[in-house]
């Protein structure tokens, strides 16, 4: 019996050794069909831009990489239905990292693997940075929609879409401080001590709020760990006579803490950053409670500008659900690379290196100015933040109001 | 004479035997990728994966410890490679220009085997009183304070001094901020590579089936089999105990370093270190059977690479990885299925040997003739 399952343990061993080399082999001839698919190319001067995205579709942040997925590949058909890019049609795959750093930095093997030529990705801040190391070895063009740590974008191959958390949270605070309405109110913060996200708005916006003479009141936190209960977190706001709350979070937690802070009876203006969008979402989640609720985000979807409206319906008719503020950027960021690419004369039988050194010299001189996430234009510094205007939008009768 | 010499030699023990065996398929998988690395047939894709592939190896084994030979359920290991991760990676960023980077890999090594094995060894104290459940709750409770800690605290270093808080604070003039609270450690530099992995991987195995093979292995089995007749009989239960869970930290400590020292960002969140990665290196465990080393190896190992290699299936990736995994266990546990499987296997055993004993006929037939 036990040299039976022995023998059985080293047949399956060897078994898997021989699967597991079965799929490197394939994957490796993958390669090697691309290599020779591109050698052709030199030749015939005819082939297709490939451009990869990375995002989490599975997991808790399943929503903003789907969300990603979706809008680059509404963007690409758009581009490829017009003719392409300098007239090569582009060729486009998403990858799943589940938003891990380690599980990203897989997906971004893979789609090299498969010949990826520019990044549009990470969705998340941890595997962009992640990713951005192993970018920046390979000199790999990359432009976050997303990724809105600082260090996201420390590399010069790396660019974003959204804006960098200090970001928010100074402009947060300077918006807080320029509207008559809110200015004097006693601010109590409530915020997600765990992710960098929710962490890095928070800090920015304390050491803003002091600075700009802003009446913090309360100061709490809570991490991904324990985001069902907020009523401490709530008790302590209304003790401290607080009647604005902020909450540089994402929005599953805040429909949790709309909703504690209805049952306490007790009601603050809330106010949030672009994390905050898609609240209106959330299944089993009564929206009136939403009423009133402000936030930053650089892109509404009531709009009425032509590009945001067609793309909406566009996303409405794929998806059934309205896009959010990830798939904005996501889509802004296939027409800045398109824009730049132009701009560049950059080709598909370039090598990755060298498109990736056009598109930086390229992306600083670029101004986007029909955009989906900025009122004016989109630009970026070398520093591969983006130049744009933030807007802050009010939840009114259940939709998002761009407010003045 | 010389056969019989040669035959004597190859007579080794039972135990000595599956020990080789177990080397042997880890030299064996290294040779094979080190091949295909070297005349282009690996992806990038599967030379991405090898490195995590081996450490969650290295923490299943030493779960493994824990679990098979003590017959202690923990449900804490991520914490540990969560502190061998940390300490490693402060050490290697602290001194990241002044040291040349193998001896500082080295060090780091030692110093994240060495934290682990510390706090192992604190917790293991009042820890190692409970049973069973009792002791996997509170384990699983340590892993968790480990890292909820390490996801608050803001370390760094300037001109005024070194500074440890829970809030946040600025860096004056020149300095360094080390731990940035939950943004963790940033730009570690990338120096495990797989074959410094895999050596670790083959150092973890050397010491933990030797540890079975010794007098302290018996003990601390014959703890896991019956502890009052080992304490009848004069064993040191608190010691063994500790032997075992400290040993067993440690290494999963080890594996910290490699995981922090294979990606440049470090986060103290649930996703690398909560519990659930802890159950998943359960999982492996189980999967490769409790108390069997190498299956541990082997279920790391294929359960790591799996949702990697179902890429291709998208959106339906994770709902088969999870059908897979259910009936990978029922193949491998259920009484059913073993009985079949043995059925089956004693089929093609004796046609096998049926097999072979024809050939060394006829071989033999032939040897006849001349």
């Amino acid at each position: 019996m036990k040299k039976l399952s022995k023998v059985i343990s080293v047949l399956s061993a060897s078994a898997m050794v021989m699967s597991m080399l079965a799929g490197c082999s394939d994957a490796s001839g993958d390669v090697t069909s691309t290599e020779s698919g591109d050698a052709t190319v030199t030749e015939s001067g005819a082939s297709t831009f490939k451009i990869g995205g990375i995002g989490p579709t599975t997991g808790a942040a399943a929503i903003y990489g789907s969300d990603v997925r979706d809008a680059i590949q509404i963007a690409v058909d758009e581009i490829n239905e017009a003719g392409g890019i300098n007239g090569y049609q582009i060729e486009y795959k998403f990858e799943d990292d589940e938003h891990n750093a380690e599980k990203s930095v897989n997906a971004y093997n893979t789609l090299k693997d498969w010949g990826m030529q520019m990044l549009v990705g990470c969705v998340t801040s941890a595997p962009t940075i992640a990713v951005s190391e192993k970018t920046y070895e390979d000199n790999m063009f990359m432009l976050t929609p997303s990724g809105t740590a600082v260090n996201c974008v420390q590399y010069d191959n790396a660019f974003r879409v959204c804006f960098s958390d200090p970001n928010q949270g100074s402009a947060s605070a300077e918006y807080i401080a320029g509207n008559s309405s809110l200015k004097d109110s006693n601010i109590a913060i409530i915020y997600d001590s765990s992710t960098e996200y929710s962490a890095g708005i928070h800090d920015s916006f304390v050491s803003k709020a002091s600075e700009l003479g802003l009446n913090v009141v309360s100061d709490t936190a809570f991490t991904t760990d324990s985001a069902t209960d907020f009523t401490v977190q709530l008790q302590t706001a209304r003790d401290a006579d607080a009647d604005l709350i902020f909450l540089p979070i994402y929005y599953n937690e805040a429909s949790l803490i709309l909703t504690q802070a209805n049952t306490m009876g007790y009601a603050p203006t809330f106010f949030g950053c672009d994390g905050m969008d898609g609240i209106l979402e959330v299944e089993n989640f009564d929206t009136s409670l939403a009423e009133g609720l402000m936030l930053l985000t650089p892109f509404s979807a009531t709009a009425t500008d032509d590009l945001t409206v067609s793309f909406v319906s566009k996303f409405e008719e794929m998806t059934g659900h309205v896009p959010n503020q990830f798939g904005a950027d996501a889509y802004d960021a296939v027409y800045a690379i398109k824009a730049v690419c132009e701009a560049q004369n950059i080709t598909p039988d370039m090598s990755v290196s060298d498109i990736c050194e056009a598109m930086k010299t390229g992306m600083v001189e670029v101004e986007l100015d029909n955009v989906l996430t900025s009122p004016t234009t989109l630009s970026w510094d070398a520093s591969g933040e983006p130049n744009k205007d933030p807007r802050a939008v009010v939840i009114t009768n259940g939709v998002y109001e761009l407010c003045e | 004479m010389k056969v019989s010499n040669f035959s004597k030699l190859l007579k080794i023990s039972k135990t000595q035997k599956r020990n080789l065996i177990t080397y042997a398929i880890v030299i064996a998988f290294y040779l094979i990728i080190q091949i295909m690395d070297k005349t282009g047939h690996l992806s990038s894709h599967m030379k991405g994966l090898l490195v995590p592939m081996t450490y969650y190896s290295i923490v299943a084994v030493a779960l493994n410890l824990c679990v098979g030979i003590l017959g202690e359920l923990s449900l804490g290991h991520a914490g540990f490679m969560c502190i061998g991760a940390f300490s490693s990676s402060l050490f290697s960023l602290y001194f990241k220009e002044s040291m040349p980077a193998g001896i500082r890999f080295f060090i780091a090594l030692l110093i994240g085997t060495a934290m682990a094995a510390l706090l192992g060894f604190l917790i293991g104290i009042p820890v190692l009183r409970l049973k069973g459940d009792y002791l996997a709750i509170v384990t699983l409770a340590f892993g968790e304070i480990i890292k909820n800690i390490l996801a608050a605290v803001y370390f760094g270093y300037d001109e005024t001094g070194i500074h440890l808080s829970f809030k946040s604070f600025q860096i004056q003039g020149e300095g360094k901020m080390l731990i940035n609270g939950a943004m963790g450690i940033q730009g570690t530099p990338n120096n495990s590579n797989f074959t410094i992995a895999i050596v670790i991987l083959l150092l973890a195995l050397f010491i933990i089936q030797n540890l079975v093979n010794s007098r302290d292995g018996r003990a601390i089995m014959s703890i896991r089999d019956n502890r009052i007749a080992a304490e009848s009989i004069g064993i040191n239960i608190t010691k063994y105990k500790m032997l075992a869970f400290t040993i067993s930290a440690a290494i999963a400590g080890t594996s910290g370093v490699l995981f922090a020292h294979n990606t440049s960002t470090l986060t103290a969140s649930s996703t690398y270190f909560g519990y659930n990665v802890s159950i998943m290196i359960l999982v492996y465990v189980v999967l490769g059977g409790i108390g069997n080393i190498r299956g541990s190896v082997i279920a790391a190992s294929i359960l790591y690479i799996l949702p990697e290699m179902l890429r291709g299936l998208n959106s339906y990736r994770m709902l088969i990885y999870s059908i897979l995994l259910i009936i990978i266990m029922l193949v491998n546990w259920a009484p059913k299925a073993i009985e079949l499987r043995n059925k089956y296997f004693t089929i093609l055993k004796t046609k096998a040997l049926e097999l072979r004993d024809k050939c060394f006929s006829k071989i033999k037939r032939r040897f006849a003739k001349r």
